[in-house]
């Protein structure tokens, strides 16, 4: 029985030829898999407290009074409101918009107002309870529409967190000229990470030493930002730690920020260590998840398919404040034109405020949402102008030469229809999709084909990479071996596993030799955050860099000969550090030539490199259940040098997993702006018995600005499965669908609203799928 | 969560047997037995995904049955032989069932990773031979949210083509 393609020889003993390209054993997975790797909530400190988070509960309004119950012994505990905040009371990011504790305004119901902490995690719950926040309710938003409309300004002068405009070509000429025109709008909803690892934090104060955290975290060094701010510490002052991280997904990105600050406040209070670990419950409602999104196309077509241009209007939900949404939107806007070429194209995007907990980071980062559009868009536009789902893409992908919608021109030699052809044969689409077609008539099974094909690109948008200004450091140590010196963190991707791949490759060192400090704010550089899929190319290719900077160091030195022998690598390491003392590179981050991106016009180089896949899903819908199934999937994908292969597939196959819970699963229930399905008992995520098979494929055609040829990995897979398995169930059934998640009550209501439409039906014309 | 604070006097003596090494603690009757394993005995390799009794990351065995530790009063532990993830390797050698997980990229953040290790070792005691199905039956109540499960499939169905060692 085999289900993996690479699991078969793997080796776990001696290094190999070349360490790029093999499976090496993960770093930390024998810490792993013994259940001695250290996660937050496993560590306990000597006279530590624990603290607890009294929420708003209500959407909007004004804090009248905050009353304590006279049935508790508050003498016990420790209480922090707005006022016990030392520095500045908000969470840096990118707008200081968003308080770490309420003051006096409430704009979301699970905003943080009081703190507290006891020595007896049990003595909490009630605690909680008993805090009694009263308020004047104001008028709140819920919905995009709502926020668009203004009826009430909820934040800034018109509800806008932030818009993008790209324009290419003149679009407004095309209408004219086109033979078709299709329109189209196209819904995602919230979805909750729901990492297995809840979030927590341990904070730890000392009047010389300052604050120092440890916990479960992406971004070291957003939370030492935000904890600089927040405690009115400098710099040296603020000590950040990642420890062993339970699963992120951009879950972790912004939000240990807030948990970091607000035990770093009650620590500073209390002068005692005091940890925070969220339950279930409360890491779901309060934490960010993946932004709602609303698309519309309007697609101007020639005849033969060709488009010849198209307006798409992209919004998102942000929730109450700014966080991450400007940046999130900025990735949905590049991508949400899809790898097609488009002469001339206009695209218009904006995120609002509503009166919800603010959406953030989700692995894939706004490119799924308007991803899905596209890839929804043209099926439909198949339909219409008389062309099959393949055809139609075929006719408008992307070559080199051509440019996207922000006028990159791709340099690189993809062949997309190449990659079609490929994808189809791996799904076997052609027979499957005549089988179906003549099976459906009898069947109360119906099946269909879905494709889906998309880039991602890899790295911060436009001169994101320019302003973080990474830098990687490396040790050569008194053992003879190296350690890497990244504020890259690992949370399951593979980032220890691959860096010390780079490293060792880049020596000519065996991996074993290799080992990763970790990610503690006063050892390592500031290497950037964990996101975008960056790590393995923008990092890795840092990591190289200072690899070779180590190994001259040793060579002009005369420790090291030119050519030389692992053993000899580690004894002049040895050599160099016992008579000279600290060995160490560092490498920065240099963007590479004729990169040109501009920040106004939203025009040039938005990625240094996009990663592309076509997609095909088989999917089933039983008419009985109306619950849809996938039955087969084929995952195709160019993504350069696959440096690890089994965690290269592990990344694909849990990133098509998490997509299909987006696509048919996973439903966040909301009612006055709250999380009313907070638990994995109502919030249902897929299991082992509903993922289908699922192959990986990976082209190779390389990347020359990543670390020995990678492109970003970790979130394309989360672009395609939605629209490909929607395309796939409309095949199935004939019926539109343009929203997602899909749950079996609403194909119900599609299919029923249909047959009740049909019978009092006016006009002929059905609507296009 | 069930609020285990009560007057001290209600604290209870168990006694029973953890990775083969017989325990006794005082602790009230409707602890949890997860975190008497993580808070009184130290084994912070049982994790809490939940603490509903949904995501299996809390499983052990007691008694060769596969429980959910976020489920089980520390009463009811009392006289039972247990097993956690730190039971499995002997001597510092990896147990093949952990080799495997290891091997084949069946962990990847690692928290589910304990649970999901007694899950397949229970199923395998059962079922040598698993077949894919079984297998995905066996480790359904077992919830992993970063591999998509495949993986940690193929560590399980290595080992009953290599036989389990012990
Ligand atoms: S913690 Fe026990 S099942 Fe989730
Ligand atoms: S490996 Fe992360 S949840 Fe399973």
């Amino acid at each position: 029985m085999r289900f993996c393609a690479y699991c078969e020889g793997v080796k776990l003993t001696e290094s190999e030829e070349t360490i790029i390209g093999t499976s090496v054993p993960r770093k930390e997975g024998r810490d792993k898999v013994t259940g001695a790797a250290r996660y937050v909530d496993d560590i306990r400190l000597p006279g530590m407290l624990y603290g607890a988070t009294v929420r708003s509960k209500i959407a909007r309004g004004k804090i009248k009074r905050i009353s304590f119950s006279p049935e508790i012994d508050w003498n016990e505990y420790v209480i922090a409101t707005a006022k016990d905040v030392p520095g500045k009371n908000c969470i840096a990011l990118i707008l200081d918009d968003q308080p770490c504790l309420v003051d006096g305004v409430i704009n979301h119901p699970e905003e943080p107002v009081v703190l507290i902490a006891h020595p007896d995690k049990h003595a909490l719950a009630k605690a909680v309870e008993g805090v009694v926040i009263e308020s004047d309710p104001l008028p709140a938003i819920y919905s995009m529409e709502g926020s668009e409309k203004q009826s009430e300004i909820i934040w800034g002068t018109d509800n806008i967190f932030k818009s993008f405009l790209i324009e290419k070509g003149d679009v407004d000429r095309v209408w004219a000229e086109a033979d078709f025109i299709v329109e189209g709008e196209y819904f995602t909803g919230a979805q909750e990470h729901l990492y297995i690892e809840n979030n927590g934090m341990i904070a730890v104060f000392d009047s010389v030493a300052g604050v120092t955290v440890w916990g479960s975290l992406q971004c070291p060094f957003y939370v030492h930002k935000a904890l600089m701010a927040l405690c009115g510490l400098p710099e040296e002052k603020i000590r950040v730690v990642q420890l062993e991280t339970g699963g992120a997904f951009g879950g972790k990105e912004e939000y240990p920020s807030m948990i970091a600050g607000h035990a770093s406040i009650l620590a500073m209070k209390s002068g005692r260590p005091v940890k925070i670990v969220y339950d279930r419950l409360e890491d779901m409602v309060a934490t960010t998840k993946r932004h709602p999104s609303r698309t519309r196309h309007r697609t101007a077509l020639r005849k033969d398919g060709k488009i010849l241009g198209g307006e798409i209007d992209f919004t998102i939900d942000g929730g109450a404040y700014a966080t991450l949404s400007s940046v999130v939107l900025s990735r949905g806007t590049i991508h949400a034109g899809g790898p097609y070429l488009w002469p001339s194209v206009r695209i218009r995007s904006k995120a609002v405020a509503t009166n919800t907990p603010p959406h953030g980071a989700f692995r894939g980062f706004g490119a799924p949402q308007s991803l899905f559009a596209m890839e929804r868009h043209m099926d439909r536009i198949a339909k219409i102008v008389g062309l099959s789902p393949v055809e139609i893409r075929r006719r408008n992908f992307l070559q080199p030469g051509q440019t996207t919608t922000t006028e990159q021109v791709i340099r690189e030699p993809i062949n997309l229809s190449d990659l079609l052809d490929k994808s189809l044969a791996h799904a076997s689409y052609k027979a499957k999709k005549e089988n179906f077609a003549r099976e459906n008539k009898t069947s109360s099974i119906k099946k269909g084909m879905g494709i889906a094909a998309f880039l991602h690109g890899a790295g911060f948008t436009g001169s994101g990479e320019r302003y973080l200004d990474s830098v990687v450091g490396m040790e050569g140590t008194a053992d003879g071996s190296v350690r890497i010196l990244v504020s890259s963190t690992e949370f399951g991707q593979g980032t220890n596993t691959v860096l010390c791949q780079i490293a060792a490759e880049a020596l000519g060192i065996p991996y074993e030799s290799v080992t990763i400090a970790q990610a503690d704010t006063t050892i390592v550089p500031n290497s950037g955050p964990t996101v975008a899929s960056r790590t393995a190319m923008i990092v890795g290719n840092l990591v190289r860099s200072a690899a070779i900077g180590l190994k001259q160091t040793l060579q002009l030195d005369g420790t090291l000969k030119k050519t030389f022998k692992p053993a000899e690598f580690g004894a002049a390491c040895r050599k160099y550090v016992a008579e000279k003392g600290l060995l160490r590179s560092l490498a920065r981050y240099n963007s590479p030539e004729g990169v040109y991106w501009d920040d106004v016009t939203y025009k040039g180089e938005a990625y240094a490199a996009y990663a592309w896949a076509v997609y095909v899903a088989e999917v089933s819908v039983d008419l009985t259940t109306y619950a849809a199934k996938v039955e087969n999937f084929v995952a195709l994908q160019e993504i350069g040098k696959v440096l690890h292969p089994v965690l290269a597939e592990g990344q694909i196959i849990g990133g098509i997993a998490q997509a299909i819970g987006l696509a048919l699963y996973e439903k966040v229930l909301w009612q006055n702006g709250r999380m009313l399905n907070g638990q994995m008992t109502n919030y249902i995520m897929p299991a082992s018995c509903d993922l289908p098979p699922i192959r990986v494929v990976f082209e190779e055609i390389g990347n020359p600005h990543g670390a020995y040829g990678a492109k970003g990995i970790g979130e394309l897979p989360m672009d395609g499965p939605a629209p490909a398995i929607l395309n796939a169930i409309v095949d199935a059934l004939g019926v539109p669908f343009d929203s997602i998640p899909l749950l079996p009550e609403d194909i119900l209501e599609a299919i029923t609203r249909r047959v009740q439409s049909r019978q009092q039906i006016t006009s002929p014309q059905e609507s296009p799928c | 969560m069930l609020n285990p604070r009560l007057p001290d006097g209600t604290r209870l003596e168990i006694s029973l047997t953890v990775n083969g090494a017989a325990r006794t603690i005082h602790a009230y009757p409707m602890t949890r037995l997860l975190d008497v394993l993580r808070e009184e005995l130290n084994l912070t390799g049982t994790k809490e995904g939940c603490g509903e009794g949904e995501c299996g990351s809390c499983s052990i065995l007691m008694d060769g049955f596969l429980v959910n530790s976020c489920l089980i009063p520390a009463l009811q532990a009392n006289g039972t032989s247990i097993v956690t993830i730190e039971g499995l390797a002997n001597d510092n050698r990896l147990h093949p069932l952990q080799k495997a997980f290891l091997e084949c990229g069946a962990a990847q953040c690692g928290i589910c990773t304990p649970g999901m290790i007694l899950a397949a070792l229970h199923l395998l005691d059962k079922i040598p031979q698993p077949s894919l199905d079984e297998i995905r039956e066996g480790l359904s109540g077992n919830l992993c949210r970063c591999t998509g499960y495949f993986q940690i499939f193929e560590a399980v169905a290595k080992l009953s083509r290599n036989g389990v060692a012990d």
